[in-house]
């Protein structure tokens, strides 16, 4: 049963002729509105997750639920197609369960609000944004437990419910909700955040219908979509062939001792039409790593990635999808079937974008393709009760290199996600017991090339109180690819220092390792992989990054070039260890450097990782 | 006779206002700007101006300064050469800087980050560590630090040092030694630590602002002791230089070469102020300004006669935590370039500027690219066939074809891409005016709307329609307000503290004792310059939040009301400003995060000077007949002579109101009329 919508004014919104500066005008205006979602949120938001970082997605929609500003594509449609009941003017619906919007959000910690705007009665548009909340209760603190096997272990399961019913809060409901999440006041703070931010977006829509009326802002809307659809034709016939070209590319491991999973994807165009088919991704995994993809969203992941060419400006939304045809079989890791544990889905998430960039790039390299780095977003877990005994929980993500790119070197330690930032040490240390020692790039960890990879971070945490931590990491076992003679990157790794001077080597997925006061970790992540060949990188450049400590001496022997004892570059040394090396490898550049197919890499793991190979994984037929 | 000399250096002119402090007479001039040393373009104006207006140069007491010399250091990545000081394990705060990719998803792909202020090659860390709670952890090596320093410095070439350690806002003692080393070991070098110029959490902002000091320091510094040995030779030794600072205050030479971090936005500030000083006298206290430009336009919310001051500069890519003025940019400006991308056939205006050289088309110095100065020329706004004083000549039919190339792209006529144009780069700095009212929970129509700037007066109109706050003002020399503002402002400082204290757990006395501590470090420097205590204007400020939060409000107030209502007097105010902005507030669990004390020097006020020409008739103001389009048709218009104008009487639009640097739009269906100050007021004409 689909969702009614109640109107006092069933008068249908008509489509009028609009003048192209109005279209403009109008555009301008509902991208500051979009930006003023984020904006309201971050100044009233609590948690460090939404604030500092900004891990939030805004958006506004056309009356049919078209997303026509925002960031992560509509997923209204499916919603209203899953919402048995009334949706009047006033309501607010709430909810966090993917099983139930069709995956809008992908897993439970992100809580989503959905606002339907009404005008004299009418249904006008939707506004609607979704943030991850610090807290959703369940098996461990962040309620992303690893080794949940299904959905009803990580917290609590809130099916689309109006949280406000014709304006008014169901205050029970909200505290049922909330009495069930370790970090209450965060989550109070940040959902009336979401509500604040999707009222002041209504209020804006309200405003422009106020200047130009209903029918101009609807009929730009649609303009606004067939903008769009027209762009991404032109686009779609750019970048996709007609040949079908191949991508495949893995997640390291499920944290329950099995890996790699691989996610591979075909790419190819039938006239206007671009399809990506997910045919041979391996089956879901056992543990929380599943990633429920909507397919909207990857189609906005596609689009993202490509128009800025033609149009930097343009106010990208969800005119093209009936462009683009995107198949995901049941039963596998990114569309499992209920109740297969959502919660990690990050690390399928992150190499969703190296698959799409690696399809797309293949058949430009030079101009295109970027080497692999969207590769992660490690997460650390530390909770506990610090010495007044009031209970804390950190949570933070992780910042790694951004791969070489036809434009250049990859900076270092920074976000591959859209509006993320690292949140400042002296916040965390004032609010956290812990002491963060040294926060600096890892030399040599960007994969040498032409254009070099940027470096990973290696932050020390030295832990204040006793307590437990959890961490979500990927890229340990395969690596961060090169291409066009790239190497590859750094993997990541995990090191800690015990209080009484031993040391062990931690997982990349692991969790209730329990820390003593003065123990000390180091959290290295991922390098960039390199694009082009290290080998014709101006020494010079080379020199810099030696004297900036990016790089060391003997990593620029990575690139063929020899530092002198004095710092400068040793030309004739240059020279001739440039041509021995080219000699050795041979003038043909590989596409794509793996570093090793997944069986050798399996063979060399606990050599190089100190971590045991997971086995390969074995399917059990789900449900 | 006693005079003071508003000057303001900006990137293509300098703007001098002479104004006798007794009468309130002034004197205008206009000098090309000297990019390369802008004390000679000063002191040129100054020897303009004296000489036309026939006055001594020894009558002129006082010099007060805004000045975009710190701002083009950073802008044209000219700064000096910067040596960095870090806790060590953080040297790559300014590499690492946020983690931020800006650009949205995907925007790592294209993202190509600037070179740094302080280069890598010349940061090095020291063995220390200070706690967050202040307490130190690891004492400073100082041995090891001189060495360090000692091959730093033998590297060569440093022209500013940077000290900044972790968690030194809270307690600065290492960055202390470290400077007294770092001193006998760099001799003359000017030395910056973070705990004097900004002692604010957050170490990568910290660092940041601080070597931004020390990156525009030597340039500002060798700037103001020219300008200054200059005037005492050009003027007497008596004569008493001030700059302006972002935060809208004056600073002493001394001062501003100490800290030139905080000049950043001494430019824009000048405007506002010489806004609010036309507006006040007016009595209007609540307004909107907007300074259009060539290549950019600045806005900024005026509430009861006080800027809005906030934490935080951005000048490009640049952004430091220093005061200033709330002046929010748009790169939309006279000189921004219109384009239609093929595929999406939209119109867009800007960012993209075609700024003094090669200029929009009208202007015959190469410029091809219709700008919406040729769409104000093409729709008649910008009279071409009239001779203005002084003024460019402007060539109408350069700007038709240059314009020409947007209708055609989009398949319309000529006037509707111009007027296109006009609208889109409306909408823009509309855009920029909601951002400063509306989003932060004001209503634009509470406030009047000020144009000026080179090309706002021409926009203004258009503006008050699309924000409904009315009347709106151009105030008199909208071309040069920016020096009026520079001779209208008061000497100021200030001091700051990182408090980060509940406020249910800090009595009124504490936090009154922590205050006049900071008010007796803020009024050092203005009793440095000769400025006695009894001529200190004080107040407080204190910025709140709700425990947990990122944002954080600033409230103002002073030592009586702190004393007659206690905390309850920041805490009020904090929720009652909570709720205008977000529509809730809690009540409780209020975090002061920082306290503040600003001490400015009494004003002192200046004659009032009466405009226009008294009883003269408005068509004795007459210069021409002329014509405009606006909303799709052409309407008859009368040019006006700005000058003659005078209180009392009223120009019906559509009409142009010329003077020498600018020129005003009065829109068909609206009427100016002049104040008795010689501020033009636009309202609807019913």
């Amino acid at each position: 049963m689909p969702a009614t919508i109640l109107q006092t004014n069933d008068q249908p919104l008509q489509t009028v002729a609009v003048e192209g500066v109005t279209v403009d005008i109008i555009e301008n205006a509902l991208r500051n509105a979009r930006e003023e979602m984020d904006a309201v949120l971050f100044r009233t938001a609590m948690s460090p997750g939404i604030r500092e970082q900004g891990d939030c997605f805004p958006m506004i929609a056309n009356v049919e639920g078209k997303m026509v500003v925002g960031q992560f594509g509509s997923f209204i449609g499916p919603f209203l197609e899953v919402f048995d009941g009334e949706i009047e003017e006033g309501d607010m619906i709430l909810t966090n369960d993917p099983y139930m919007c069709n995956a809008a959000v992908s897993h439970l910690p992100d809580w989503l609000v959905l606002k339907p705007v009404f005008k004299n009665g009418r249904h006008i548009a939707w506004t609607a944004m979704f943030g991850h909340m610090s807290d959703n209760g369940g098996m461990v603190p962040g309620s992303i437990p690893i080794e949940a096997t299904t959905i009803y272990q990580e917290g609590i399961r809130i099916p689309p419910i109006k949280l406000y019913k014709k304006g008014e809060l169901q205050a029970d409901v909200l505290e049922l909700i909330l009495h069930n999440v370790r970090t209450q006041q965060w989550n109070r703070f940040d959902l009336n955040a979401l509500v604040a931010a999707c009222n002041t977006a209504a209020r804006r829509v309200l405003e422009l219908t106020e200047r130009f009326s209903d029918d101009v802002l609807h009929t730009t809307m649609g303009i606004m979509l067939d903008r769009n659809k027209a762009a991404m034709t032109a686009i779609i016939n750019m970048v996709v062939p007609e040949e079908p070209r191949y991508f495949e590319d893995y997640i390291c491991d499920d944290g329950m001792g099995m890996g790699p999973y691989k996610i591979a994807c075909k790419m190819w165009r039938e006239g206007d039409k671009a399809i990506f088919d997910f045919e041979g991704t391996d089956p879901q995994a056992q543990s929380s790593v599943n990633f429920f993809l909507n397919e909207d969203m990857f189609k906005m992941f596609f689009g993202s990635f490509t128009i800025n060419v033609v149009d930097p400006q343009i106010v990208f939304n969800d005119g093209f999808y009936d462009l683009v045809d995107v198949r995901i079989p049941a039963g596998t890791l990114l569309k499992p079937n209920f109740p297969a544990a959502l919660s990690g889905r990050t690390h399928a998430l992150g190499r969703i974008f190296d698959v799409l960039g690696a399809l797309l790039g293949m058949g430009a390299p030079e101009q295109m393709l970027n080497a692999a780095g969207f590769s992660d977003s490690p997460h650390l877990f530390y909770s506990g009760y610090d010495q007044q005994g009031e209970w804390f929980q950190l949570f933070q993500i992780g910042f790694g290199g951004i791969p070489g790119r036809p434009v250049g070197d990859g900076p270092d330690g920074h976000s591959l996600w859209p509006g993320f930032t690292n949140v400042p040490n002296e916040f965390i240390e004032s609010y956290f017991p812990l002491r963060i020692e040294r926060y600096e790039t890892i030399p040599d960890s960007g994969g040498a090339g032409l254009h070099r990879g940027g470096n990973g971070l290696s932050v020390a945490y030295r832990f204040l109180c006793d307590g437990e931590i959890g961490i979500h990491d990927e890229r340990w076992l395969t690596y961060p690819w090169g291409v066009l003679g790239g190497e590859t990157g750094m993997r990541s790794t995990k090191r800690l220092v015990r209080v009484d001077g031993s040391e062990e080597w931690l997982p990349a997925k692991v969790e209730g390792i329990k820390v003593k006061t003065g123990d000390l970790l180091y959290f290295n992540t991922w390098g960039g992989g390199g694009w082009g060949d290290p080998y014709a990188r101006d020494p010079e450049l080379v020199r810099a990054d030696v004297e900036r400590k990016l790089v060391t001496a003997e990593g620029a022997r990575r690139y063929g070039v020899v530092i002198a004892s004095d710092g400068s570059v040793d030309m004739a040394a240059t020279e001739s260890l440039r041509a021995e090396l080219v000699a050795q490898r041979g003038e043909d550049l590989p596409t794509f450097n793996f570093g090793g197919d997944v069986e050798s890499l399996r063979q060399r793991c606990e050599a190089e990782t100190h971590m045991p190979a997971p086995v390969k994984p074995t399917f059990q037929k789900a449900r | 006779m006693s005079y003071r000399l508003g000057v303001d250096v900006g990137g293509t002119f300098t703007d001098l206002l002479l104004i006798n402090e007794e009468s309130g007479t002034t004197h205008t001039a206009k000098v090309p700007s000297t990019p390369e040393d802008s004390s000679i373009g000063v002191l040129n104006g100054i020897a303009r101006i004296c000489d036309e207006s026939g006055i001594n140069p020894a009558q002129v007491h006082r010099v007060m300064h805004g000045t975009t010399v710190a701002t083009n250091a950073v802008l044209t990545g000219r700064g000096a050469r910067v040596g960095l000081v870090t806790t060590a394990g953080y040297e790559h705060t300014l590499q690492v800087a946020r983690s931020f990719c800006p650009g949205g998803l995907g925007g790592w792909v294209s993202f190509v980050k600037k070179p740094l202020l302080a280069p890598l090659e010349l940061t090095i860390g020291a063995s220390e560590r200070i706690g967050a709670d202040g307490k130190v952890v690891t004492e400073l090596d100082e041995q090891q630090l001189r060495a360090d320093l000692e091959s730093l410095r033998a590297r060569g070439g440093i022209e500013a040092l940077t000290i900044c350690f972790i968690n030194a806002y809270i307690n600065g003692e290492h960055e202390r030694r470290a400077a007294r080393i770092a001193g006998e070991i760099f001799g003359e070098v000017p030395i910056s630590i973070s705990s004097d110029v900004v002692p604010e959490m957050q170490e990568y902002e910290r660092t940041e602002t601080t070597v931004v000091n020390s990156y525009v320091r030597p340039e500002v510094a060798k700037y103001v002791h020219n300008l200054q040995q200059s005037l005492a030779e050009q003027l007497g030794p008596e004569t008493q230089l001030s700059i302006l600072r972002s935060d809208g205050g004056l600073a002493s030479g001394r001062a501003a070469s100490d800290s030139p971090v905080n000049l950043l936005m001494s430019g824009p500030a000048g405007g506002v102020a010489g806004a609010m000083y036309f507006c006040s006298r007016a009595g209007f206290n609540d307004i909107l300004t907007f300074d259009m430009g060539g290549t950019s336009t600045d806005v900024a919310l005026i509430q009861n006669g006080r800027a809005r001051v906030r934490r935080e500069t951005f000048v490009g890519d640049v952004k430091v935590r220093a005061p200033s003025v709330d002046v929010r940019t748009v790169g939309a400006g006279g000189g921004s370039i219109a384009f239609v991308p093929e595929l999406t056939r939209a119109l867009r205006v800007g960012p993209e500027s075609a700024g003094a050289v090669p200029g929009p088309a009208c202007y015959m110095k190469g410029g091809e690219e219709p700008t919406v100065c040729d769409a104000n020329v093409v729709l008649g706004y910008l009279p071409s066939d009239v001779q203005l004083g002084g003024a460019m000549e402007i060539n109408r039919d350069a700007a038709v074809a240059a314009v020409q190339k947007t209708a055609d792209a989009m398949g319309i006529e000529l006037e509707d891409a111009a007027e296109g144009i006009i609208k889109v780069v409306n909408e823009a700095m509309f855009g920029a005016l909601r951002l400063v009212s509306v989003e932060q929970g004001y209503d634009p129509r509470d406030f009047a709307l000020v144009g000026f700037g080179g090309a706002g007066p021409l926009h203004a109109n258009a503006l008050g329609i699309l924000t409904d706050a009315w009347p709106v003002i151009v105030p008199p020399g909208p071309g040069v307000l920016c020096a009026y503002g520079d001779a209208t402002t008061q000497v100021r400082d200030e001091a700051t503290r990182t408090y980060i204290t509940m406020a249910e757990d800090i009595s009124t006395e504490q936090l009154l004792q922590d205050l006049l501590e900071l008010q007796s470090r803020a009024g050092e420097s203005l009793v440095a310059d000769g400025i006695a205590t009894d001529e200190h204007e004080v107040t407080f400020q204190a910025d709140l939040r709700y425990a947990g939060q990122a944002f954080q409000i600033t409230v103002e107030f002073t030592e009586d009301e702190l004393r007659e209502r206690g905390i309850a007097r920041l805490t009020d105010e904090f929720d009652a400003e909570h709720e205008q902005l977000f529509t809730f507030k809690l009540g409780d669990g209020h975090e002061i995060l920082m306290i503040r004390a600003v001490v400015k020097a009494r004003a002192r006020a200046l004659a009032e000077l009466t405009m226009g020409q008294a009883g003269t008739s408005l068509d004795d103001c007459k210069l021409h007949d002329t014509r405009f389009y606006y909303e799709g048709s052409y309407h008859d218009a009368i040019i006006y002579d700005r000058n003659k104008l005078h209180e009392g009487l009223e120009v019906p639009g559509p009409a142009i109101v010329s003077e020498m640097d600018s020129t005003t739009v009065v829109l068909p269906g609206h009427r100016a009329r002049v104040d008795a100050v010689g501020n033009l007021l636009i309202e609807p004409a019913a």
